[in-house]
């Protein structure tokens, strides 16, 4: 009798295991929240399906997926094509949603939201640009009465897609930002101090009269911090906002079939430039069969279900041209 | 012929007589039941040889993981990485000197700072407390050890650096800015923030253990010192201080220890910045802050490498410090009669 039910115990527990597919991801943390509001969703709606998602950093994440510990990695910034070649696993690029950077400052006695043309962003961060009454910031901003207070430069430390993206808009720019610094997710700073995260970005800009910062759009939404205003690549002066980011996915031109592109300093009349996709990296043939059918089956749900869900969290969703590609893309994956 | 760790077989003897009418003792009552002794003692012996090895093993496999995961930094930059000033993600150029010089000198602001602190606590603890107040400090000084380093982190971002930057920091320049360490911008944030949030830290941990030590000093020291016709200064210090002073500078290195290793609180203050310079209010940077904040992103195998060749580095530095400490506990303590100065 007891044995009896010790057995039936057994088998149950190795039909659930049966039946229970579990998948493993890894990489950025700037899109975990939403993420991780997918996987638990879509893990409800489809019982015996797990998604364990860890926030270790894109780097991590490349690192992981390409060695195939992990069955997806998600990064914010694209692989490089070496990183592409020297991967053991073949990987396909699929973006998922959009973040963009904006520029915040702290400067007691100004209540106007003020404008930076490119230029004058990355000279400010270059160190050439270094008063708040400089010429040149007050053409941008007729009518503002700038105090005379040198100009306080703050950036992240932390190695982050949020420095990626910023940086590679300035080295779009501008020259002498590519030429001297450059893009990564982390960067030789010519002047500024370091500040970890966001949430110490924001922190150190609030505290420190006449200093400036950029911070994750969703942070700065999510905070209700103040933000400034950049000039587009059309020459209109463009507040960071969930429709602007679409609205710069969208009108990218020619997006490559791999989805490796830049989308900052897009072209469109109201497209926000300091804009980019994150992406999730998914193997072209999954180890094994089973879990290449739920991958699949989830990114098809994300595009169905997932993306309208990210504008509650202050994420920009895919734009539907970008969509439709993904589908087709998606199809193709074995 | 016996070898190093051998301890002699024990002799098989005759229990003595007892005198008649008494029952052996418990202890002894074991020991003659428990029957032979010697394959404990060995396996014993053995076992405790395998705790004290496996501590060179421990280092030996971390040092030979960093130097085995560096490999491209060390290949390509040898030696220099470690006297280079440039960190260049981007381009893949990196030196490891103005990491360096960021723990050493945040550190040792954390010194200056905690170890007269942490000395006058525990005098006063030991040598002048009233009893009431005795174990509430003692209590509140061990608690400061409890604190997680990202709520000091935390406090020194809204808390100490506003105030540093207000207060501290202004009187700091007019008094003291001639020599160049107190100068213009003042952040709030920089090397002396960093200081001084590792002197916090690490305050408990030199003076719990100083403490101990002073309490061990027998009285009859304390007593022979004041029947001299000692104030109670010159008991302090030459009946006490005196004796206790190995295990001072034994607690002052592991204070030292921490202030070297830290990272989560260094990072929210410290400012970020990989530059080398004099000004004290200027920012910096460790070799603990810039792992914790670039390895998560780092893709690139040269990046991860200089990362991981930066681990390398505090492994290095905190050896040749640990060694230098010693070397002053054995030249401070050397024959070591009472001496009165």
């Amino acid at each position: 009798m007891k044995k009896g039910v010790i057995l039936a115990a057994l088998l149950a527990i190795g039909a659930s295991q049966g039946f229970a597919q579990k998948l493993n991801g890894a990489g950025a943390s700037f899109p975990y929240p939403i993420y991780s509001k997918w996987f638990s969703e879509y893990s409800q709606q489809h019982s015996g399906v797990q998604i364990n998602y860890q926030s270790i950093g894109s780097g991590g994440g490349i690192k992981q997926v390409t060695s195939g510990v992990v069955d997806f990695g998600a990064s914010d910034g694209p692989m490089s094509d070496a990183q592409l070649a020297e991967s053991k696993v073949k990987l396909v690029h699929i973006p998922t949603v959009l973040g963009a950077v904006v520029p915040i400052y702290n400067l007691p006695g100004v209540s106007a939201e003020l404008k930076f043309s490119p230029d004058v962003l990355a000279d400010i961060y270059l160190g050439k640009l270094t008063n708040w009454s400089d010429p040149r910031i007050a053409k941008d901003n007729p009518g503002v009465k700038l105090p005379d207070t040198k100009i306080n430069v703050v950036h992240r430390s932390d190695g982050s897609g949020t420095t990626y993206i910023f940086t590679d808009y300035l080295s779009k720019v501008s020259a002498d930002w590519k030429n001297s610094v450059g893009k990564n997710t982390a960067v030789p700073w010519p002047l500024g101090i370091g500040a970890k995260g966001n949430e110490a970005v924001a922190g150190m800009v609030r505290q420190l009269p006449g200093t400036i910062g950029y911070v994750e759009l969703i942070y700065a939404l999510q905070n209700k911090i103040p933000f400034g205003y950049i000039k587009n690549s059309s020459g209109n002066w463009v507040k960071g906002s969930i429709e602007g980011v679409t609205e710069a996915a969208a009108s990218v031109k020619e997006m490559p079939a791999d989805y490796r592109v830049s989308i900052t300093n897009a072209p469109g009349k109201e497209s926000y430039p300091i804009s980019s996709f994150t992406w999730l990296l998914i193997p072209v043939k999954a180890q094994d069969a089973e879990k290449g059918k739920v991958i699949k089956d989830f990114l098809n749900w994300m595009l169905d279900q997932g993306e309208s869900q990210a504008s509650s969290l202050y994420y920009a969703p895919l734009p539907k041209s970008v969509a439709d590609k993904v589908r087709a893309s998606i199809s193709k994956l074995q | 012929m016996p070898g190093p760790f051998d301890t002699p077989d024990p002799v098989k003897q005759t229990p003595p007589a007892l005198p008649p009418g008494q029952e052996p003792s418990a202890i002894r009552k074991f020991l003659l039941s428990r029957g032979s002794s010697a394959l404990a003692d060995r396996g014993f012996r053995w076992l405790m040889i395998g705790c004290a090895l496996s501590i060179f093993a421990i280092v030996a496999l971390i040092a030979t993981e960093l130097v085995m995961r560096s490999q491209l930094t060390i290949a390509k930059f040898g030696l220099k990485f470690f006297f280079g000033t440039a960190w260049d993600p981007v381009n893949g150029d990196f030196g490891a000197l103005p990491f360096i010089y960021g723990t050493l000198v945040s550190s040792a602001v954390a010194l200056v700072i905690a170890v007269p602190l942490a000395v006058g606590v525990s005098i006063f603890i030991t040598e002048m407390c009233p009893k009431f107040l005795r174990g509430p400090l003692s209590f509140l000084t061990e608690l400061l050890a409890a604190i997680p380093s990202v709520v000091y982190g935390l406090w020194a971002i809204f808390v100490l650096v506003p105030l540093l930057r207000e207060h501290v920091n202004p009187v700091l320049m007019k008094l003291f800015g001639w020599s160049g360490l107190f100068v213009e911008p003042n952040f709030g944030i920089g090397m002396l923030a960093a200081g001084v949030i590792l002197s916090i830290m690490i305050l408990p941990v030199i003076s719990s253990l100083t403490r101990e030590v002073m309490t061990s000093v027998p009285h009859s020291q304390r007593e022979a010192v004041l029947a001299l016709g000692a104030t109670r200064w010159e008991m302090i210090r030459m009946g006490v201080l005196r004796n206790a002073r190995i295990g001072i500078v034994g607690s002052i290195i592991l204070g030292l220890g921490r202030a070297l290793g830290e990272t989560m609180a260094v990072t929210m203050v410290i400012g970020n910045r990989p530059d080398i310079v004099k000004n004290l209010l200027a920012p910096g940077y460790s070799m603990a802050s810039v792992i914790a904040n670039e390895f998560s992103e780092a893709s690139d195998d040269m990046y991860l490498s200089a990362l991981i060749e930066i681990g390398l580095a505090l492994f290095i530095v905190t050896i040749i410090v640990n060694a230098l400490a010693r070397l002053l506990v054995w030249a401070v303590t050397r024959g070591a009669p009472a001496r009165v100065n």
